[in-house]
């Protein structure tokens, strides 16, 4: 419950605006129910035809139920998950730096990111000797670190959490120069850049039940601080002066907020890649059908941004088949085809 | 309400200051906006602060909300140093309303809510206490009617009210305001003005106010009229008057009437009448 809804009189709920209550739950379940129906969907599309699909499900076997229950479906709920994080970070980037055009990736955590995957796969090709450990812990994990490493370089660039300005600009910074440092390398060994695009595109074609069962726990661990923070960021959006006059730690809060932002890209980023505008475009399409509250948000943007990455993963499976599109691809048309129509709708009504 | 035979250019019986200053100094780079500022704020009156554009009124409130850290000097509160306090505890006793409010997809009840915030805290349930808190400061501001609203969708006018209610609905017992009468019509700012008096002097809270219009702010208690970086003056408005601070202060000549025992602002503007009657 936030302050607003507790203990208040039938008069007072009345004030509230019943719509705004009355809007959320429907909201939500339409959402839940279309993942649900993409989640099944999911198991019949693949490379075989719907057909036998559908044959394997009435009937299984030994073959059918390796390809529904351990490569289907934990793709499904991985890319659920997936997107729900991105989601959730990006809820948590467009508040924490009151900008609706912020990202998950906004502190260099995808440069970052891409790096690590780089400086792994050539380890792996050149066996460095010296850089063998690198290859060794796995792209996912390279990833991750990578993502880590340039988020801790954003802060310590900006000297702290103090101003949200100077975040934003050491994350431009560090995601320029990583960048360049990456171009560097794959100039150097042009072998591993296939590798490297098959990543950078997104993929969520290596989750298995492990990987899903790693975004799962990432997600509760991310969640729940970040429902138990969403006063505080009720209080950001009346502007950083006022919540600190409130009574707010305003470091500790965005410490804590770049933390859960930082452990949900970084994890995501390591098991399907740079899955690009999911994360924002989730939380603006929660903002333009429901007016929410930052806790609601937080709550629906995750579960918005879930159905759109498997929406989106259900099309990569199924527009070239039996080939596949990169899932980035298909999230990059689909959001980039959302804004536009926000832009001429917005265009249209001034 | 006073007491009967107490006038308010006696000083209060209260020991200590709701929030006091002294020599406080501030600047921004190399440009010194507050210089070696003295000020003391007794419990129980509505003080205004006046002064020319940039003359450091807004940082001298965010000074002493602890908004911003001086370059010297020493800031009480409740004869406290200002710092000591636990973050908490001092929004409990000391609320700011800062000049503009933004725009957002809170509603209006939501927004005044987190006024009690010091209060209850991250993960507390507002009790009674803070909905009757919460209700009263939206009574008394007017902005009832507009619990459900999202801030965005409100006029700057009816913005400012749900602010003012917010920060009232913290019952701090310092409450620094900048420009609270911004955006509104002058039915409402005289509205504002009587709540800010009301509060003053019924709830003995300090309240410190920096307000634009002259007229208005010659409602108040008492006066401290800045200077570009210093104070010029403070005392009661007759004090203020009778030294012509306000012309010091402005560097220009500035004409105040006197109107069944209230004070007016008149623009030294020639009305039109006049002029036509000189031409013609």
């Amino acid at each position: 419950m936030s302050i607003a809804h507790a203990s208040l009189s039938g008069e007072a709920l009345a004030l509230l605006g019943r719509e705004q209550a009355s809007r959320f739950l429907p909201w939500l379940t339409v959402c839940l129910g279309i993942t649900l129906l993409l989640t099944g969907a999911s198991l019949v599309v693949g490379t075989s035809d719907v057909h036998t699909s559908i044959t394997w499900l009435m009937s299984p076997d030994a073959m059918s139920d390796t390809v529904l229950w351990h490569i289907r479906l934990p793709r499904a709920v991985g890319a659920w998950l997936a997107g729900a994080l991105l989601g959730l970070g990006g809820a948590i980037a467009q508040s924490l730096f009151r900008n609706p055009l912020a990202d998950p990736y906004l502190l260099g955590s995808a440069s970052g990111a891409a790096l690590g995957v780089t400086v792994s796969l050539l380890a792996v090709d050149a066996s460095l000797s010296g850089f063998a450990w690198v290859g060794g812990v796995g792209v996912t994990a390279a990833a991750f670190i990578g993502a880590c490493g340039a988020i801790a370089l954003t802060v310590a660039l900006s000297r702290g959490v103090l101003e949200t300005a100077s975040l934003l600009l050491a994350g431009i910074v560090v995601a320029f120069v990583l960048s360049a440092v990456t171009s560097l390398l794959l100039l150097r060994s042009p072998d591993t850049w296939r590798t490297m695009q098959t990543f950078l595109l997104g993929n969520t074609g290596f989750l298995d039940w492990r990987g899903a069962a790693l975004l799962g726990a990432v997600l509760l661990c991310c969640f729940v601080p970040a429902i138990a923070l969403s006063r505080g960021l009720d209080a950001l959006m009346l502007g950083e002066d006022t919540a600190a006059s409130l009574g707010l730690s305003l470091p500790g809060l965005r410490l804590m907020l770049l933390v859960l932002l930082s452990l949900a890209t970084a994890t995501t980023v390591g098991q399907v890649g740079l899955v690009g505008f999911v994360g924002l475009v989730a939380p603006h399409l929660v903002r333009q059908t429901l007016h929410v509250s930052q806790r609601q948000l937080l709550v629906a943007a995750p579960v918005c941004g879930g159905a759109l990455l498997q929406a989106a993963d259900l099309i990569s499976r199924w527009a070239i088949q039996p080939a596949e599109l990169p899932v980035g691809v298909v999230t990059a048309c689909l959001g980039g085809c959302y804004l536009v129509l926000l832009l001429w709708r917005r265009t249209r009504n001034a | 309400m006073p007491e009967a035979g107490r006038t308010l250019d006696q000083p209060l019986p209260f020991a200590t200051p709701g929030i006091s200053c002294r020599d406080l100094s501030v600047a921004f780079g190399s440009r010194r906006v507050l210089d070696r500022v003295s000020l003391e704020l007794a419990p129980g009156r509505w003080t205004a602060i006046v002064g020319p554009n940039g003359c450091g009124k807004s940082t001298l409130l965010r000074t002493m909300a602890g908004l911003v850290v001086p370059q010297a000097g020493s800031l009480e509160l409740h004869g406290r140093p200002l710092q000591a306090w636990p973050r908490r505890e001092r929004a409990r006793r000391l609320a700011w309303l800062a000049q503009n409010t933004l725009a957002s997809d809170l509603s209006a009840y939501e927004c005044v809510a987190l006024g009690r915030f010091a209060h209850i805290g991250w993960l507390g349930q507002a009790g009674p206490a803070d909905v009757a808190a919460i209700r009263r400061a939206m009574a008394a501001t007017g902005s009832l009617p507009w619990g459900g609203r999202r801030l965005s969708s409100l006029s700057g006018g009816e913005r400012q009210r749900v602010s003012l209610a917010r920060v009232l609905a913290a019952e701090a017992s310092v409450l620094l305001l900048d420009e609270p009468t911004t955006h509104l019509d002058p039915p409402h700012q005289e509205d504002i003005a009587r709540i800010l008096r009301r509060q003053a002097w019924e709830c003995g809270t300090t309240v410190l106010s920096a307000i634009h219009d002259l007229s208005l702010a010659l409602m108040a208690d008492r006066l401290i009229v800045l200077g570009v970086g210093a104070v010029v003056g403070h005392g009661t408005v007759r004090e203020a008057l009778a030294q012509n601070w306000l012309s010091v202060a402005f560097g220009t000549p500035v004409s105040i009437i006197s109107h069944d025992g209230a004070f007016l602002w008149r623009p030294r503007l020639e009305a039109q009448a006049e002029i036509r009657r000189q031409s013609g």
